[in-house]
């Protein structure tokens, strides 16, 4: 019960501060400076959202009132923080008001958008090709030919594999908690650490060419530029098995981010992906991202990843018991 | 008179700087190349060249353990980077020993696990200093290991990790990093050699020219060692004009080894 209470207080704290700001750019905002005299955007940001990537259905509207969007963003905090049931195998798993897994604990720009996607401007990824229908498909398929997701670790998706996640893209796109980044810049250089994973996406500023077109990694190959006060950044050769492989995209995609800081304590981020092998034409997602506080953790993931141990084992274990009950029940 | 005491001092100045430096006293003093708040710039891709990540004592060459990789797995000998024979308490004799015996399921590297500190500094692979004045970010090219060098907001170690909680700061021309919070998971090489979550690292890390920084590090563990050692190697910058940190997320390619007997049996 004061476990409850804690948690109410602290998401009305949470609302309460989510509303203190909107990543509306600030009139006459004066972006800091390094002494480069390009922007400044070092310290720690979050990139947590209640907006979905794409329009939910019988939404026609490119913006929801604030009201609206307080009333939805209470609602899910309410539900988060309702998560677990103490005494329940769910609660003894993941308490997420306890270890901060619910979002109303993190930083959240207040975003009025329907959807992250801002083009095509009905907020919807825009029509497959027939090439991008059939490599998704061929997916589909070798996903089913490989068996069940408990059959072999490689099943798992790249984030159970401690691989990839969404956080680290990229594009960078929050996941249910944890949506930490740390921005550090020097001349010719600016790096985005990504707390998840400790991603650490390295990207020079110094007009050097791509990697060869047959060096392919998962986070694909980021070279940045200052467009103004944006820095831009391009991102090229993919890996096939990269993060936003699930979305869709192949591993051609050509991937354009750019940040802008609108005021003190949110940066925008714009993505635009263009991948005609998978989709029709290019289209553009907006995530604000809102200031946070350090440090950023150490999260070795892989070399504590029990669960996928676990999951493998427990279905190891199921099966040897299903062999074993056959003979009995016969 | 006045003479010789002046002559003597000299002397003893730069015996004591030999020692404590572990570097030739006639090495010129360098001016590092300034970064905008003045302090000398190490930010740039490094790599060391030695073969202390076999084993970081002196070592002669043997075959390897996978004997099915032959030579290129064989242990190249190596004059080692440490002060002398690591000064192990008996029964952490016994556990390094066995750790070297065993080394093919024990060793953290060969499951892609983060090396550690130091040993980050000195696997066969390069890694990256991208240098503020508020934090110097110490990125390897293997398993995307980071270490963050808190230089203003020195705190104690929150948590213990793998590669430490690291505050640094300058002495000169010396970037000094003092470093704690460990676990006892990581190892100093290929060769069992190990410490406990006492493990208190201090690094000193100085550009000697353009192109070359001197590393020293003393290691403190009084659970494992009796006293503490040093470890000195020069680190080479990676000179080619593209050089840059190509990723090595080395996950995927030790699943088999970690979970492939946890694979349904049917399944491939």
């Amino acid at each position: 019960m004061l476990r409850r209470c804690v948690a109410a207080t602290a998401l009305g704290i949470a609302i309460a501060l989510l509303l203190v700001s909107t990543p509306t750019a600030q009139t006459n905002y004066k972006v800091p400076r390094l002494p480069d005299g390009h922007p400044d955007f070092q310290g720690f940001w979050n990139n947590t959202t209640y907006t979905p990537l794409e329009r939910p259905k019988g939404i026609d509207r490119e913006f929801f009132t604030k009201e609206e969007v307080v009333e939805q963003m209470k609602r899910a905090a309410a539900e988060e923080s309702e998560q677990t049931t103490p005494g329940t195998v769910a609660d003894v798993h993941y308490d997420f008001t306890q270890f901060g897994l619910d979002r109303s604990q993190a930083p959240v720009a207040l975003n009025l958008r329907t959807s992250l996607i801002v083009d095509p401007p009905d907020g919807h990824l825009p029509p497959m090709t027939e090439e991008g229908k059939r490599l998704n498909a061929a997916r589909a398929e070798a996903r089913k030919r490989a068996g069940a997701i408990t059959d072999a670790a490689q099943n798992q998706p790249l984030s159970v594999r401690c691989i990839l996640m969404d956080r680290d893209g990229p594009p960078m796109l929050a996941g249910a908690y944890n949506n930490n980044y740390q921005i550090v810049q020097n001349p010719g250089t600016v790096m985005i650490l990504v707390e998840m994973l400790h991603s650490p996406r390295i990207i020079p500023l110094d007009a050097r060419p791509p990697l060869p077109q047959q060096v392919r990694q998962l986070e694909g190959s980021s070279r940045g530029r200052w467009d103004g006060d944006t820095l831009v950044i391009e991102t090229t050769n993919f890996t096939d098995m990269f993060m936003f492989a699930a979305q869709g995209a192949s591993a051609d995609m050509k991937l354009t981010e750019r940040f802008t800081r609108v005021s003190d304590d949110t940066l925008m981020y714009r993505f635009t992906v263009d991948d005609p092998k998978v989709w029709t034409r290019p289209w553009t997602a907006e995530v604000p991202w809102k200031k946070s506080i350090g440090p950023i953790f150490e999260h070795a993931c892989h070399e504590g990843n029990y669960s996928l141990t676990n999951l493998l084992r427990g279905a190891r274990e199921d099966e040897k018991r299903a062999r074993e009950a056959k003979p009995a029940s016969k | 008179m006045a003479l010789i005491v002046a002559v003597g001092t000299i002397a003893a100045l730069a015996l004591s700087f030999t020692v404590a430096g572990q570097t030739p006293a006639s090495r010129p003093a360098y001016r590092a190349p300034r970064t905008t708040d003045g302090k000398p710039n190490l930010s740039g891709v490094y790599q060391s060249i030695t073969e202390a990540y076999w084993d970081i004592e002196a070592h002669s060459a043997a075959p390897g353990p996978v004997q099915e990789l032959g030579a290129s797995f064989a242990t190249a000998g190596g004059l080692g980077i440490t002060d002398g024979p690591l000064p192990y308490k008996p029964e952490a004799l016994a556990k390094k020993k066995d750790n070297y015996a065993n080394r093919i399921k024990l060793d953290p590297e060969i499951k892609c696990y983060l090396p550690g500190t130091p040993r980050g500094m000195y696997i066969p692979y390069p890694f990256q200093i991208i240098q503020t004045p508020t934090y110097i970010m110490i990125v390897s090219s293997y398993a995307r290991a980071v270490r963050t060098v808190y230089m203003t907001d020195h705190k104690a170690a929150p948590a213990d990790s793998w590669m430490g909680w690291s505050n640094g700061r300058w002495e000169g021309e010396t970037l000094v990093i003092d470093t704690t919070g460990f676990n006892d998971l990581s190892w100093f090489d290929r060769a069992g050699n190990f410490h406990s979550d006492q493990l208190h690292v201090v690094e000193r890390i100085t550009a000697t020219d353009v192109d070359h920084l001197s590393y020293e590090a003393t290691i403190e563990d009084p659970q494992t060692f009796t006293r503490p050692w040093k470890i000195a190697l020069p680190i080479y910058r990676r000179v080619e004009k593209n050089a840059q940190l190509l990723e090595f997320n080395c996950v995927p390619f030790v699943e088999d080894l970690i979970y492939g007997q946890l694979r349904k049996p049917s399944s491939n």
